[in-house]
Order: C-alpha cells, then sequence, then structure tokens
C-alpha cells in the first residue's frame, strides 16, 4: 500500500478498512481480519493497525466479542457512507467551488457536463 | 523490559555513553538512529551481553546481560549487520544453533526461507550479500526469542525484499516481543518502527511513540518555507516544516525531517518531549 505524506497512517489504514467495508469484502456482522494479519498484509507496526481499530471502534463501526476479536457493525455502511459524505462536503467541495470560480465555470456548463458522463 | 540506568561506556579512550538513561518497553518495534559513530551498534552489544557498562546498570526483565545467564540468552538474538558466515548451508547453521533456543521453530525457518524467497539448496558463502542477509533473518527469526535486535537489516536488499521484510517483522512482533532496529535507512522501515530512539555522542536525544511525537509535534507540507520551523527542507512540490505542535493538530511524522530537526535543536526538542 502506498501512503499518503499528508495523513496520518493509522487515518489512512482507517480509510483503506472503509474502503473494504464499502466494497463488501469485510461484510457487516462478520469477523474482521486481526490487527497482526492486517498489519503483516500492509508491512505496518501492529501497534499502528492497533490505533486505527481503536478510532473506528470508539466510531461504532467496528466491535470487539469475546473469543472472536473485531468484527464490522450492523450499520456499518451507513456510518461510513454518512461521514464521507459530510468530509466530502466539508472538505473537497469547497475547493471544487473556488475552482469554478476561478475558472469561470458555471452551473449550466456543469449540468452539462454531469448529464454527458 | 529493558532498563538502562546511568550508563558510562567507552571504548579504550573514546567515550561512547555518559550516563545515560533509557528503557525499551515490550510488544514494540523500536527503530533505533543516530548519526555515524554514536555508538547504536554498542548499545545492541551492551544489551545482549557482548559488552559491559563501565558505570551504570543495564537490566533485561530482571537478568544483567554481561552475566550472559544462559536463561537470559536462550531469549535474546543479535543480527550483527556484517556477519561472517561458515562454509555451510543456513539449514544446517540453524540445526545447529537453534538447540540453544527453546522455541526455535524449524518449520518456520523453512516458511521464512520461501516468503524470502531464499534458494535452501545454497551455502552461505555461495549466497549473494542481499540472499545471505535475507537467510540470517529467517535463520534469526526462527529462534523465535522475545528480544530481536538488527543492525542495519535491510542493507543490501532489493527492492522487493524490503518490502518482504517489513511484512516478515509485522508478523514477528507480539505483546511479548521487542525488537530493535538500527537503521539509517529509514525509509525502508518507515510505517514499520515505532517508538524511536534517537542517539548522539554521549546521550539520549528522542524516546518516543509517533502519537507521542505528533502530539508536541507538528509535519506540515506547504508551498513555502516557514521561517519559525525547527527544520525545513524541499521536497518535490513542496516543503515540509516541522513545527511545534501549537494547534493540536495530527500530521503524519517524516522520520527523515524529524531526525533533522532533533540534530538541529536537541536542547529544545529533548526539553520539548519531556
Amino acid at each position: 500500500m502506498d501512503f499518503n505524506k499528508n495523513k496520518p497512517i493509522y487515518l489512512q489504514i482507517c480509510d483503506h478498512i472503509y474502503e473494504r467495508i464499502l466494497s463488501d469484502e469485510f461484510r457487516s456482522g462478520e469477523r474482521l481480519m486481526s490487527v497482526r494479519e492486517l498489519g503483516v498484509e500492509l508491512g505496518v507496526n501492529p501497534n499502528t493497525v492497533m490505533r486505527s481499530f481503536e478510532r473506528l471502534q470508539n466510531k461504532g463501526i467496528i466491535a470487539t466479542k469475546r473469543g472472536i476479536g473485531f468484527y464490522v457493525c450492523e450499520n456499518a455502511r451507513e456510518m461510513i457512507l454518512e461521514e464521507q459524505k459530510k468530509e466530502f462536503i466539508e472538505n473537497d467541495i469547497p475547493e471544487f467551488f473556488k475552482k469554478m470560480d476561478l475558472y469561470g465555470i458555471s452551473f449550466e456548463e456543469l449540468m452539462k457536463l454531469k448529464d454527458n458522463r | 523490559m529493558i532498563k538502562i540506568n546511568n550508563l558510562d561506556f567507552a571504548y579504550k579512550n573514546t567515550q561512547v555513553f555518559r550516563r545515560i538513561s533509557l528503557e525499551f518497553e515490550k510488544g514494540n518495534i523500536y527503530g533505533l538512529l543516530g548519526e555515524n559513530g554514536v555508538g547504536k551498534t554498542t548499545l545492541l552489544k551492551l544489551i545482549c551481553g557482548l559488552q559491559k557498562p563501565q558505570y551504570g546498570e543495564i537490566t533485561v526483565d530482571g537478568f544483567t546481560p554481561s552475566m550472559r545467564q544462559p536463561q537470559f540468552l536462550q531469549n535474546v538474538f543479535f543480527l550483527p549487520e556484517e556477519v561472517i558466515t561458515e562454509d555451510t548451508t543456513p539449514e544446517k547453521f540453524i540445526q545447529k544453533t537453534g538447540v540453544f533456543y527453546p522455541r526455535y521453530d524449524f518449520d518456520l525457518f523453512n516458511k521464512l526461507m520461501k516468503e524470502l524467497e531464499v534458494d535452501l539448496s545454497k551455502k552461505f558463502n555461495e549466497l549473494s550479500h542481499g540472499q545471505k542477509k535475507k537467510a540470517l533473518l529467517a535463520c534469526a527469526m526462527s529462534l523465535q526469542t522475545d528480544y530481536l535486535f538488527l543492525d542495519e537489516p535491510t542493507n543490501g536488499l532489493d527492492i522487493p525484499s524490503k518490502a518482504l521484510f517489513r511484512k516478515v517483522i509485522s508478523q514477528y512482533c507480539s505483546d511479548e516481543t521487542t525488537v530493535i532496529i538500527s537503521t539509517h535507512q529509514v525509509k525502508d522501515v518507515e510505517n514499520l518502527i515505532d517508538p524511536i530512539v534517537i542517539l548522539d555522542r554521549d546521550d539520549v536525544l528522542l524516546n518516543a511513540s509517533f502519537s507521542k511525537i505528533t502530539e508536541k509535534i507538528f509535519f506540515e507540507y506547504g508551498p513555502e518555507r516557514l521561517d519559525n520551523a525547527y527544520y525545513t527542507e524541499m521536497l518535490p512540490g513542496g516543503y515540509i516544516n516541522v513545527m511545534r505542535n501549537v494547534n493540536n493538530e495530527e500530521s503524519n511524522v517524516n522520520i527523515e525531517a524529524l531526525f533533522n530537526a532533533v540534530m538541529k535543536n536537541k536542547e529544545t526538542i529533548k526539553n520539548l518531549m519531556k
């Protein structure tokens, strides 16, 4: 996995887990890979992966069950989508609007681009 | 746990450590950094009992390394940077060595040799430098000691082997193990080492986990050089500025920039991290 230099690794690992939940590779209610397994797969310090898991646990996206380890919560998908939507609106949209203004792109043009996709 | 308290060590007329104290906790992969000649290898030798402190003490789970008790030695392995190898195959070597280590696992050795893609039929002296290094890593890890010290383990490894190295080390680490990797090749072990220890002549400048480092220090990637930065460097596409983390923001540690920042502001950062 190639990491981005601007974002802490443990947050990038959270994003990576999000992607695998959204793509249905990690399914709701099912056991998640262990901290060690994911650490080995990514070639990352297991303590870093643990930090990512703890963050996702605090958000209620994953949880632990005794004897099983971490599993993906029922509404993980919805929570991730909600969070990513919020992030998109807060971070990407303002940047996008700024560029539209800068390059003089109107909403009509934008709609046309969208329709012709 | 490794505890070093008020350690002094010198080779003849060269003082290496002057009253240094530091601890290494279990369950971690430590990165040991420092300029050439500051004593990284010497520190590893002291911890595994190959050298004896002239003052102060070292204990490893209560054992004094320089007493070289078998119960201590069977749980420690040090892989030096330069290894003089015998006219034998890694397999024969590990079978001979393994008997001294209670958790030694021959199947694990074979598995690691396969994972690291080393030719099992060749003798050490017939292997290339990189292959020899990987064979020795497989040997070291198959002994399954709680303490594993690696001196410049990625020197001579090709690019794919470096990724394999990170994988097998990450696999090795458990709650009971302490791995210390001394290295100049920080890029090779990025995302693997945490905490980081930085040694200086006579002194320890830093011993901190990434989360503690990023709590105090902010790594800013931006379009300009900032004057109040501890250290700043041009990177492709902009600058990295190593700053004091005043706004409690989270950032990603750049080990090279951190090292340079620490070397330029020794006392300031030492006090900041206290």
